[in-house]
């Protein structure tokens, strides 16, 4: 028992350095895509856990985005599925109607891109008027902006109506959802642990003490606002070309629910508490699936228990250690080590 | 030239006159105290000086700067920096983090430098986190930086959010009721803490305060408000003897 105990310990001392080194990231990055590739071209990985773990990658982004403005910023917004809904038919009518057929695949990260700006610029748009006003307003903003996407997309014909759009390629693939998914992860961490989102944190804290601060909130929250909204795009283009089929039900506020189920199960302001709830989720569902309707029963109940003995969430307000910023804990450490050597030249 | 000038400044509430008439000229380096009953309206004149309110009509001026119509973080990032009469720090961050966010106005990147944490991100974090550093290390917190900041003793809560209000590197510091829920031994600390605190950081003091001992120790000049009117001005020995004060205000507990 105690032999495995050191066993552990030795293994999260090694991980904890491997993390603090400079080319962890990169290198991290690179074995995971190319893991990713190689799984997905030869097929080790059957294609139905591939699917799967797409679905994992997708749920993550969705849940980490929202983390920032539902766990970080402490507002409350239902409109994640809208903004998904803009970057889903974005990215696939670019796929569909304007990307030459033969350079898909290569045009691919251009399209959801495109799908997530273009969720950045109408997050813009719904932000500057809903933070004029306070608190529980943006839930009512984002549910109204919610029904209106999809109302808009059922009502024009180019673009299917109600009957939704298809014809993409199947061009979500697992590197793909991997190489977005770690970037979403980290420039959502890097904003967190910046000005910018200690600014974020501030406005959760206490709104007024904030400005008093020099905090531009507005500025801060409209930053926030475009980032989360931004990332929603992404996923919502990955989405289509992962289902290879949209339609406007697939957005409405059930889908904004189920991002808030994965956002409060792992916990709010924490980025390891949005990877780990959006992990479970995910698979959750899919175990459950035999069970049928009985699903929708069970997964509610699970929230309900949740809530009662860990009202935070699995990680709330906590935060896993490879996802902060070893940097400032070393400039705190050498600054002490300077005061400690003053302190020791002058008694 | 007087540092902040405040003429007619007037702030209604629906009808009901919170600041009436307001006039005074506070110079560099002077330590002014704002006293009167409960409700009399001392609270909403900082308020209305730091723009969390905007002044029905008159203006406040800092270094001949209009400051109505400007809000919060403009005033602040102007050098004027309050604390607040029930203690408001962002209770579930860190110390450091609370020192670190007054830091907000001096940070020199962009949001997309903040994103991809490039270009000045690095040199500007180090800086602030020493500049935070070295500013609790002065107010003897620097052991505490990584506590919580709901987790300090009341006292403490109380110098923080001092060394906070310092950290936007103010001109002029607004504190109300610094004193509240010390004990006269405490008070008597605080008094020599705040007159440290506006040579070393060579700022203009105004304060708020119920504790006539402190405020008579150690203020320069007082201003008396009563029902949103100010009903004397003058040094504190003046103040002590005005008839109109010792009617509205201590008149009260010398006839107990």
């Amino acid at each position: 028992m105690s032999k495995n105990k050191t066993i552990y310990d030795h293994f999260m001392k090694r991980w904890h350095t491997l993390t603090d080194k400079k080319y962890f990231w990169p290198l991290f990055m690179i074995t995971g895509i190319s893991f990713c590739t190689a799984a997905s071209t030869f097929e080790f990985i059957d294609l139905y856990l591939q699917l799967i773990l797409i679905y994992v990658g997708i749920n993550i982004i969705l849940t980490v985005s929202l983390n920032l403005i539902n766990g970080y910023m402490g507002e409350f917004s239902v409109g994640h599925a809208g903004f998904m809904a803009v970057g889903a038919y974005v990215a696939s009518l670019l796929t569909v109607h304007v990307f030459p057929t033969g350079a898909q695949n290569l045009l691919f990260p251009l399209a959801i891109l495109a799908g997530g700006l273009a969720a950045a610029l109408v997050g813009f748009l719904v932000a500057i008027p809903s933070f004029k006003t306070r608190g529980d307003y943006l839930a009512i903003v984002t549910l109204a902006f919610c029904m209106i996407v999809k109302s808009v997309l059922e009502n024009i014909d180019a673009i299917g109506g109600p009957r939704g759009l298809l014809g993409m390629g199947k061009l979500t693939t697992l590197p793909w959802v991997f190489f977005w998914t770690a970037l979403s992860v980290w420039i959502i961490r890097n904003l967190v642990y910046s000005n910018f989102g200690r600014g974020v944190l501030s406005i959760r804290e206490d709104e007024i003490a904030s400005d008093l601060m020099s905090v531009n909130t507005r500025q801060v929250k409209i930053i926030a606002f475009v980032v989360s909204s931004f990332f929603a795009g992404i996923a919502g283009g990955l989405f289509a070309h992962a289902l290879q089929f949209i339609n406007p039900r697939m957005f409405d506020i059930i889908k904004s629910t189920d991002i808030l189920i994965m956002v409060y199960l792992g916990g709010i302001a924490s980025i390891a508490g949005s990877v780990i709830g959006a992990i479970i989720y995910t698979i959750l569902l899919e175990v459950l699936r035999p069970l049928g309707v009985w699903r929708m029963v069970f997964m509610p109940l699970m929230l309900v228990l949740l809530m009662i003995y860990r009202p935070r969430g699995i990680m709330g307000l906590k935060e896993a250690r490879m996802f902060m910023p070893l940097r400032d804990f070393v400039t705190e450490k050498l600054w002490r080590q300077k005061k400690k050597e003053a302190g020791d030249a002058t008694p | 030239m007087p540092l902040l000038e405040i003429s007619k400044l007037t702030h209604r509430f629906a009808g009901l006159c919170a600041v009436s008439d307001f006039n005074c000229a506070i110079e560099p380096h002077e330590l002014v105290g704002v006293i009167g009953p409960n409700g009399a309206g001392k609270t909403t004149v900082f308020n209305l000086i730091t723009g969390v309110y905007r002044a029905s009509e008159g203006s406040i001026k800092l270094n001949n700067q209009e400051l109505v119509g400007l809000t919060p973080h403009q005033i602040t990032k102007l050098g004027i920096a309050r604390t607040f009469q029930n203690i408001r720090l962002f209770k579930e961050l860190s110390v450091l983090d609370n020192v670190r966010i007054a830091h907000y106005g001096q940070i020199a990147y962009t949001p997309a430098e903040a994103l991809l944490h490039i270009g000045r991100f690095r040199a500007e974090e180090k800086r602030i986190i020493h500049q935070a550093l070295d500013l609790l290390s002065i107010f003897k917190l620097d052991e505490m930086a990584g506590e919580k900041a709901k987790n300090l003793p009341y006292g403490l809560q109380r110098r923080l959010e001092i060394a906070r209000a310092l950290a936007t590197e103010p001109n002029l510091l607004l504190l109300d009721e610094p004193a509240a829920g010390m004990n006269p031994n405490e008070i008597i600390q605080l008094m020599d803490f705040i007159g440290w605190i506006r040579k070393t950081f060579s700022v203009t003091i105004i304060l708020i305060e119920h504790q006539m001992r402190l405020v008579m120790g150690i203020c320069e000049r007082l201003i008396v408000l009563d029902f949103g009117a100010t009903i004397a001005t003058g040094v504190p020995a003046e103040i002590q003897n005005n008839p109109k004060v010792l009617e509205a205000y201590l008149g009260v507990e010398v006839a107990v």
